[in-house]
């Protein structure tokens, strides 16, 4: 009986140690951090980042909440602009008409698409125009383009698929690309490309490896460098927005996406890092 | 006195252990019955407002997906062919295959010959399909494309090759063992009528056995049209209508378990939809096969 006693007094120590332990503001080292707070909406393409990021923005600085909201690209830019959020995303460049109102454009990653085809395609480079043509239908034989005298086999996404969704958006190609074959994963498109000489698919350039072959568009090869500088073409920046210099939230968050930690983040999400 | 109450002491015993076992029984009877039911519940509660606010017609009979654009389709009518047209290409090659060799192992193979064949043959349906899927994929779809130089090899004809090898096991186990239930006194009496082996297991052994065998089969249809992993790999998945033997294709469990991962508001209802017609497409055979182990029943009698 008296065992039990012990037990419970024990017991009750614990959790009240627990209980004021939860109070506290702590990251684990023990030592005391900071609280923010922010709101963050904007494009889906970069929300799909952003929201790894808030979680171990919080995670680091408990307490604090980073509340990362979709709507689009074009969502982000006006709220930024009218100031309801603190930071804006977009997955483009600002238009003209959104530049001069005093949005000051952080890039926090690159989002580069690899033009796959099978290492033994003769050809080796294609201009945007005919990567369109190309995935809309327009050309179906390689023979068109000076290759050998094959049939185009397109390998596209499933709808939904994030890497669809910057594809089509960068190439202008919404609800046009031919499903020939529609592969539900990276992994999936690099295997069907690599086992048929005709077929033509995308990828995030963060997963090119050696069974299938890049091509060079517009000239410019797919590299992380070029991805990185913006001139290689199938590539969008991700944009976070602040009015004018960034808060005191704002500048918190954005700290810890240009960090190593938050860039690792953006790498492991498949995107191109920035610093 | 003392046996009396001893005895009446395992009487009690016997009753309360009968009584817990039989409530457990009962329990264990109930999560099946009940999981069917949730399942059910959750999927029409899932499905069917997204079914409705698409329109059922347009759903069923629309020829469009492209679920996710501004002015995007949500007809499922290819996928619905799609599963028709694999479906039936696996039971127009599956079943003469499985009932052949279900005939030759119960009635013509040596006894040596079937004690080797019919574990080969449980082991095929213990093959998970992912590894079905991996080999149409490797060894199926390349070969399709040379052997008919083809663009490429993903296509009906290489997901019904895939699903006819999926679906022999069911049908030939199940028709083994309704061939083996006919009554010996058929066969006697129709070799003693002077009939042949042959004309014996096709005239006589197989229309007696046709209620099971015809089980098999649908248990078969049944396999096939849930198929989703093996078929996937094989099949190029495109949402467009099937347009031979050698198109590429997308079939209704496709549907669901490539655009599941993204899909988010109406495109995910819509999807949860096509489980609907999914369980509605199952809902039938299992009423048919019902009818037909009825009626099998009662003509045995």
């Amino acid at each position: 009986m008296k065992f039990h006693k012990v037990l419970a007094i024990i017991m009750a120590a614990v959790l009240m140690i627990a209980l004021f332990a939860g109070c506290k503001k702590d990251n684990g080292t023990g030592e005391e951090t900071d609280t923010y707070k922010l709101s963050i909406i904007g494009s889906t393409s970069v929300q799909a980042i952003a929201g790894p990021l808030a979680e171990a923005f919080e995670d680091k600085y408990p307490g604090s909440s980073a509340e990362v909201q979709g709507g689009g690209s074009t969502v982000g830019v006006t709220q930024a602009t009218e100031g309801a959020a603190d930071i804006g995303m977009a997955s483009r460049n600002l238009k003209d008409s959104e530049q001069g109102k005093g949005l000051v454009e952080h890039k926090i990653a690159v989002d580069g698409i690899a033009i796959v085809v099978h290492p033994n395609n003769t050809l080796t480079s294609l201009t945007t125009e005919q990567v369109q043509n190309l995935f809309s239908g327009v050309i179906t034989n390689w023979s068109e383009l000076g290759g050998a005298d094959n049939p185009v086999v397109v390998v596209s996404r499933e709808e939904g698929s994030g890497t669809r969704g910057a594809f089509e958006e960068i190439l202008d190609l919404e609800d046009m690309v031919l499903q020939t074959i529609v592969s539900d994963s990276t992994g999936a498109v690099k295997a069907t490309v690599a086992g048929n000489e005709n077929a033509i698919g995308y990828i995030s350039a963060g997963s090119m490896d050696s069974s299938v072959k890049a091509m060079v568009i517009d000239g410019v090869e797919c590299t992380t460098a070029n991805i990185k500088s913006g001139v290689y073409t199938v590539s969008r920046p991700f944009l976070m927005l602040t009015l004018g210099e960034p808060n005191e939230n704002a500048k918190a968050f954005l700290d810890f996406v240009f960090s190593k930690e938050g860039q690792d983040i953006i790498e492991n999400e498949g995107y191109v890092r920035v610093d | 006195m003392s046996n009396a109450s001893e005895l009446k002491k395992f009487n009690k015993k016997t009753r309360i252990m009968t009584f817990l076992v039989e409530n457990l029984f009962m329990v264990c009877a109930f999560v099946s019955v009940l999981a069917v039911a949730i399942i059910t519940f959750f999927i029409f509660y899932s499905g069917l407002p997204g079914m409705i606010e698409i329109g059922i017609f347009d759903f069923i009979f629309g020829t469009d997906w492209s679920p996710v654009y501004a002015d995007g389709g949500f007809g499922i009518l290819p996928m619905i062919l799609g599963s028709i047209y694999a479906t039936a290409g696996a039971i127009i090659i599956g079943v003469p295959v499985g009932l052949f060799t279900a005939v030759m192992l119960s009635r013509i193979a040596p006894k040596w010959l079937s004690r080797i064949m019919r574990p080969a043959i449980e082991l095929l349906a213990g093959i998970p399909s992912v590894v079905y899927g991996f080999f149409g994929l490797m060894v199926i779809v390349p070969f399709v494309q040379k052997f008919f130089s083809l663009p490429m090899g993903q296509s009906l004809f290489s997901a019904i090759l895939i699903l006819s090898l999926m679906i022999l096991p069911t049908v030939i186990t199940i028709s083994i063992t309704s061939i083996n239930s006919v009554p010996r006194e058929y066969t006697e009496a129709s070799l003693a009528l002077g009939a042949t082996k042959i004309e014996t297991i096709f005239k006589v052994e197989i229309p007696a056995a046709k209620s099971g065998i015809l089980s098999g089969v649908i248990l078969g249809i049944g396999r096939a049209i849930g198929e989703t992993m093996a078929v996937i790999m094989v099949a190029g998945n495109s949402p467009y209508m099937p347009t031979g033997l050698f198109s590429s294709f997308r079939t209704l469990t496709g549907n669901i378990a490539i655009e599941m991962g993204y899909a988010s508001g109406l495109h995910r209802s819509a999807l949860f939809a096509t489980g609907v017609i999914l369980f509605v497409f199952i809902m039938i055979l299992n009423l048919v096969l019902m009818a037909i182990t009825r009626k099998g029943g009662a003509v045995r009698e």
